[in-house]
């Protein structure tokens, strides 16, 4: 469970992303996050990571404070969570298979069984075959789907994506929304921020909106609010 | 122990991968670590060899007491009486003249002392003294110098131990050349690492939102430092060993001029490992600077 306690991010120069958003993501669940640029979307998902850390409140994950959590420790949290950013961050002097072997390099994953795993994730993205291409001989699409293979190839029991679709046409953006749905599916929890609020309409998801560092909506996915939430 | 060995692994792979993939920069910072080194390992193969030939002359020093040639058995003999009485020291020998002047015609000069006729060799008295302390030698030199009957005190280890002083003095600007270098290579990979964290940033920051730890991301440039350092010291034992093929006969000849035999020798597997492996710390420390200065935080 992953739980935002009156969490409040300023930057440095006064400027504010989140200004106490308080809300309970639990286990399973597939909850898109929308609003407008600068409404606190990517710093929500960052405080999840513990990129950045808030200026006031908690952010709990299965009631670890990790807000608080000590540099040294971080990278273990990272381990747990697959984490897509709206750019791909792929490495271009590496193949595809290298690039989504890389999370398993990282936790000294025996190579042979690492092997079998990183063929098994990019099965599931529908990139089979194409291990030893290099991501510059990829489409947007398929970077994407490369970066997606590498967040999931540790089978993480959350995963967060910080606007996957936003440099895709609708074609691709869709098939990778249908990826994140049939994650969500297999069990885990998924966290999407996204421009596009019918992109995920057909999975039903929960729906969290951000306005100037505010939650104004948190729906679920029969329609009902949540939560009540700032007007 | 298993992970840690493949984590290590993996770091060398990705250090070697590193480093062969820019030959020209590879080398030319092997040549700059293996030329700076070499002046350092060259300056100590040098007072090495030199301390060897020291060492076969003369390993004991000496006191040579000459009596003037007109002294008599009994000038000896209370000579001897007062030697006996020092108490610093340890033994000593009487040398008198007729076997002095058997030991000159054996070393071959029997043909110039026969043209001479009476015997010109005085009677003497060799000391071994307790200690080595130079005052000593000095001061038991000086006071039996003023003894009656003494025409000459020799102390003849005197140009050993100023071989020894100038060797002594030649290791201590062989090490401070050694740091100074040392510390040149230990800049020169500071900024190759420094260059490598540049141009891997990418990497290191994709790597860190993976789950790397701080170590995961280190590793591999310390690897990078310990091995170009490690290079550094081939390339310096590679220089040492040609100057030694370069010298070795022109030194040997000169030798065989004074009559001598010396043969220029080259490290021995001990010296050479010494080189190598003090290249790799440099490059290491070197390694471990950068990264600390350059990934701090990041």
């Amino acid at each position: 469970m992953i739980v935002f306690d009156e969490v409040a991010k300023r930057y440095a120069g006064g400027y504010t992303a989140l200004a106490g958003v308080s809300c309970e993501i639990r286990h399973g669940e597939l909850v898109v996050l929308s609003g407008h640029s600068g409404a606190g979307k990517s710093t929500l998902l960052k405080l999840i990571a513990v990129i950045e850390r808030p200026s006031a409140g908690r952010v709990l994950i299965n009631g670890e404070d990790v807000s608080r959590l000590p540099r040294s420790a971080i990278p273990y949290l990272r381990r747990n969570l697959g984490l897509v950013l709206q750019e791909s961050r792929l490495l271009f002097d590496r193949n595809v298979f290298d690039n989504v072997m890389l999370p398993l390099v990282i936790t000294g994953h025996p190579p042979r069984d690492a092997g079998r795993r990183v063929a098994a994730a990019l099965e599931r993205v529908g990139l089979e075959g194409r291990g030893k291409e290099l991501p510059a001989g990829l489409s947007g699409g398929e970077q994407q789907r490369v970066a997606i293979a590498r967040a999931i190839v540790n089978r993480p029991s959350i995963l967060i994506a910080d606007e996957p679709t936003a440099h895709l046409d609708p074609a691709y953006a869709a098939d990778i929304a249908d990826l994140f749905r049939s994650f969500n599916e297999a069990g885990v929890t998924v966290l999407v921020t996204t421009h596009d609020g019918a992109l995920f309409a057909a999975s039903r998801p929960r729906r969290l909106v951000l306005a100037g560092g505010l939650l104004i909506e948190d729906t679920r996915p029969d329609g009902r609010p949540a939560q009540e939430v700032a007007a | 122990m298993r992970n840690w060995l493949y984590l290590h692994a993996r770091a060398i792979a990705h250090a070697l991968r590193s480093l062969l993939g820019q030959p020209v920069g590879t080398v030319l910072s092997a040549l700059v670590v293996g030329i700076a080194l070499s002046l350092p390992g060259g300056g100590y193969l040098l007072l090495d060899n030199v301390a060897a030939l020291a060492r076969g002359v003369s390993g004991t020093p000496e006191i040579s007491v000459f009596l003037d040639t007109g002294a008599k058995k009994a000038d000896a003999e209370a000579l001897e009486a007062r030697l006996k009485a020092l108490p610093e020291l340890a033994s000593y020998r009487f040398v008198a003249r007729d076997e002095a002047l058997q030991q000159l015609a054996a070393s071959g000069l029997g043909d110039v002392l026969g043209g001479i006729g009476d015997n010109p060799l005085p009677d003497a008295f060799v000391l071994s003294p307790r200690g080595e302390d130079p005052a000593l030698f000095e001061r038991m030199a000086s006071e039996i110098g003023g003894w009656p009957r003494v025409a000459h005190v020799q102390v003849d280890s005197a140009w050993v131990k100023r071989l020894h002083a100038l060797l002594t003095l030649g290791q201590s600007a062989v090490l401070m050349l050694a740091g100074l270098l040392g510390f040149a290579l230990v800049i020169v990979t500071f900024n190759t690492i420094r260059l490598q964290i540049l141009t891997q940033r990418q990497e290191i920051e994709v790597s860190r939102l993976l789950g790397a730890t701080d170590p995961f991301i280190r590793r591999p440039f310390y690897w990078f430092g310990g091995l170009q350092g490690a290079l550094g010291g081939l390339v310096a034992l590679g220089t040492v060993w040609l100057g030694v093929q370069a010298l070795g006969p022109a030194v040997a000849h000169l030798a065989e001029t004074y009559g001598a035999v010396f043969v220029l020798s080259g490290p021995d597997w001990r010296a050479a490992l010494a080189i190598v492996a003090f290249a790799a710390l440099l490059g290491w420390l070197g390694a471990v600077i950068s990264v600390r200065r350059h990934l701090a935080g990041a």
